[in-house]
């Protein structure tokens, strides 16, 4: 853990105490079972407005506490270790990112006290197909008499069933494939000609496919600048990234302490098999990547606070590596607790499931790992 | 210490740095290698001597004992501002094993008698020292050493083999795990005693390594003399010593070795050059560039992992179980690089010697030749994961208790 400031140490230890009282994994169960289609509890997320962390990345002046990065990710770090269903890090950090960014203060006024308040829930709608892929944005955004037009389609748009108002990627430019040309809008969730229907992945969190049937949006909705929207959305995805890899270090970490004790309690061949060499040096691998996993992870929430200028590298070293131990480590979870790990009745099938939908959102390890390649020059 | 006091003391180890560094030194490699030109030794003498006077030798020491009673981050900003210059202090390297690993460990066990014979000649590099820890018959499993000590009043009569005595052939002090009772669990009848080299009873040979010529030297020890005010600890107490000073090493062996001096040496430059890339600049070879990129993180996720683990340690660096973490990641750093580079480098990676290799190309085969004992020296790669499962993850013993 980073050295953190006295706040953020209290920040952290209320997530602490509130994720393991009132929202262990026992209710993500819960509202599985319940068949919800939010995909998540009001009553969750109405106790994470009323403890402000709507607000932590939004400035003062808006409602909120400004905190920063790091100390979101301390909390979705404690979220990820029991699997917390809620729409705080698509609407508070990455749809708050991007009105913070790109947005004038118009919109920020307009959408960041509703964000604090949790009326408005935010979501970036930027990918078209299967894959990750931000510059081969398709979705047309015409022109015409002061307002813009938008027709296509966005697909596993994250809490895309219960957001209020969409940040959609679009082309008013050039084609599919240039970085140029790409304008991004904020698009109300009901306007006319936008429909949603939920994708049903294998986690049971909620994935929306939206599709744009001539959705008239006003000039006056433009977040950013028309055609040169692709900065702001690289800067967006950049946090994004950065914040869902503390989350996905949480449920990691959680999976890791769940084989550790299962190690040191379940007996075979008459002693517990953590005694045994073969594990006890595989829970040491696992120890020592979790360890370096964190410190990327760390590092990149720390050098978005400081407006580092290699965010491009170390957000995707960070979704990257901690992608790559969260995949080994789920898989470690089912593989260590042995036939009981394949039970519904036991979570762990609950972290490998949502192991696999964080590891491809907002791209996948080979994603990261050639953007990582290409910021450092090959 | 505040952030004004360590800024003064910066420019004050900048101005001592301007007055008293042989500009001629600078960016000169030095180390086991023979200084041939006469003139560039006395200028090395003059400066080391320069530096034992101001306690730079082992800066955090007490001033008694030759160092300068200075902070960690003091010390810090002596390396990092001779860094700048290209400075180097020749006193841990001329030391051997004295300043980081014998040193620490008599500042904690050693009678303050010992204190004063010992310390200053290290803090100088005056006098250098090797450790007398592995034999042929007990590598990984050190407690069940033989290298026998019999109590002859003043002194111990030392018989047995040492072996990976790096240096020994060259150090005048020995630092040697001995057993000195036979009848009791192997690691409760082991002794840390410290003895001069020169002296009849002990014989050295170097030992020639695949990578060619090496530091290490087998030790013989016959009717060998350590006189019994060098006992380091208590009797039979030598390994609460030892594992101390072994926690040192661990801690000497942190960083990853390797990190390039400038752009041009780094992975991905050698990359590009010998493999090519295409009209958007990747990699022409995928899957070497998949290689390429996962090890560069791997190396940026330790060089983040070490400055954390400083930073939360909050200049009190301990030496701590984390050590062992570092050290295997640092090891799979440092084996991978060297086998990249080679694999990058084609038949060009594949020399020995002469003039159809460049020396860059020689320097990796030789790096990756010695590279192999990262993982063996300093405790296994295997015993560093049996620490941490034990001392760090609290999971039973792997090992046979002895």
């Amino acid at each position: 853990m980073a050295a953190l400031s006295e706040e953020q140490s209290m920040l952290r230890d209320q997530a602490k105490s509130w994720v393991t009282e009132q929202s262990p994994v026992l209710k993500f169960r819960q509202m599985r079972d319940s068949g919800i289609n939010l995909k998540y509890t009001p009553t969750t997320w109405d106790a994470m407005v009323e403890m402000g962390w709507t607000g932590i990345l939004v400035p003062e002046e808006f409602g909120g506490s400004d905190l920063g990065y790091l100390t979101f990710g301390v909390v979705l770090e404690e979220l990820g270790r029991q699997l917390t269903a809620s729409p705080l890090f698509a609407s508070a950090l990455v749809g708050t990112s991007a009105v913070l960014l790109a947005g004038n203060d118009q919109q920020k006024q307009a959408l960041l006290p509703k964000v604090v308040d949790g009326s408005e829930i935010l979501s970036l709608a930027v990918d078209e197909t299967a894959r990750h892929a931000p510059a081969q944005t398709a979705l047309q955004a015409t022109a015409a008499d002061g307002s813009f037009t938008l027709q296509g389609e966005k697909t596993f748009v994250m809490e895309g069933m219960a957001a209020t108002t969409f940040i959609v990627a679009a082309r008013t430019s050039g084609s599919a494939g240039d970085e140029t040309g790409i304008t991004l809008f904020l698009v109300a969730a009901d306007a006319a000609g936008l429909e949603r229907a939920p994708i049903h992945t294998v986690d049971s969190r909620g994935h929306a496919h939206l599709t744009f049937n001539n959705v008239v949006v006003s000039a006056e909705h433009v977040l950013g600048q028309v055609d040169a929207g692709f900065a702001d959305l690289q800067a967006v995805l950049d946090r994004a990234s950065a914040g869902l890899a503390a989350e996905m270090l949480g449920t990691a970490a959680q999976a890791f302490d769940m084989t550790l004790e299962y190690l040191k309690t379940r007996e075979q061949f008459g002693r517990v098999i953590g005694s045994f060499q073969a594990l006890g040096h595989r829970a040491a691998e696992l120890y020592t990547a979790m360890e370096l996993a964190r410190s990327c992870a760390e590092h990149a929430l720390e050098a978005i606070d400081g407006n580092a200028e290699n965010l491009a590298e170390v957000c995707s070293l960070s979704k990257c590596r901690v992608g790559e131990f969260l995949h080994v480590m789920s898989n470690q979870l089912i593989q260590i607790h042995g036939g009981i790990g394949m039970t519904d009745e036991f979570d762990a099938g609950f972290y490998l499931k949502r192991a696999r939908v964080l590891e491809t959102a907002f791209g996948n390890r080979a994603y990261h790992r050639d953007r990582y390649a290409m910021a450092l020059g090959f | 210490m505040t952030e004004t006091d360590l800024t003064h003391f910066r420019e004050s180890t900048r101005s001592w740095l301007a007055d008293n560094f042989p500009a001629s030194l600078a960016n000169k490699m030095l180390g086991y290698e023979h200084i041939s030109d006469p003139e560039v030794a006395q200028q090395l003498e003059v400066w080391r001597q320069k530096l034992a006077e101001q306690g730079w030798g082992a800066p955090t020491w007490p001033k008694e004992y030759g160092g300068a009673e200075l902070s960690q981050s003091e010390a810090r900003v002596i390396s990092q501002e001779m860094a700048k210059i290209g400075a180097m202090n020749p006193i841990p390297l001329l030391a051997g094993m004295g300043v980081t690993m014998v040193g620490p460990t008599v500042l904690e066990y050693g009678t303050e008698e010992q204190k004063q014979k010992h310390l200053p000649g290290i803090a100088s590099g005056e006098v250098r020292w090797c450790l007398g820890l592995s034999e042929p018959g007990a590598g990984s499993d050190l407690a069940s050493l033989s290298t026998k000590a019999v109590d002859e009043g003043d002194s111990f009569i030392l018989n047995g083999q040492k072996t990976w005595t790096s240096g020994a052939d060259i150090s005048q002090w020995c630092g040697a795990l001995v057993r000195t009772d036979s009848n009791v669990k192997k690691r409760d009848g082991i002794s840390f005693v410290m003895l001069p080299m020169d002296q009849e009873g002990v014989e050295t040979k170097p030992i020639r390594l695949i990578a060619g010529a090496s530091p290490f030297c087998e030790t013989f020890f016959t009717d060998a003399h350590a006189e019994k005010t060098d006992l380091l600890g208590d009797l039979n107490d030598g390994w609460s010593v030892v594992k101390r000073l072994l926690q040192h090493e661990r801690q000497s062996q942190t960083s990853a070795r390797g990190a390039p001096a400038n752009k041009a040496d780094s992975l991905q430059e050698v990359a590009k050059k010998y493999v090519g890339t295409d009209a958007d600049g990747r990699l022409s070879d995928a899957d070497l560039r998949t290689r390429v990129a996962s090890h560069l993180m791997d190396a940026q996720a330790h060089g983040l992992t070490v400055a954390r683990i400083t930073a939360e340690a909050r200049g009190n660096p301990k030496v701590s179980a984390a050590a062992s973490i570092l050290k295997n990641s640092a090891t799979k750093v440092a084996q991978t690089k060297s086998e990249l580079t080679m694999e990058l480098m084609g038949n060009q990676g594949i020399g020995w010697e002469g003039d159809h290799f460049s020396s860059s190309e020689l320097n990796n085969v030789r790096e990756w030749l010695s590279g192999k004992a990262i993982s063996i020296y300093g405790g296994s790669f295997e015993v560093q994961n049996n620490i941490i499962s034990k001392n760090i993850l609290g999971l039973p013993e792997t090992t046979q208790k002895g």
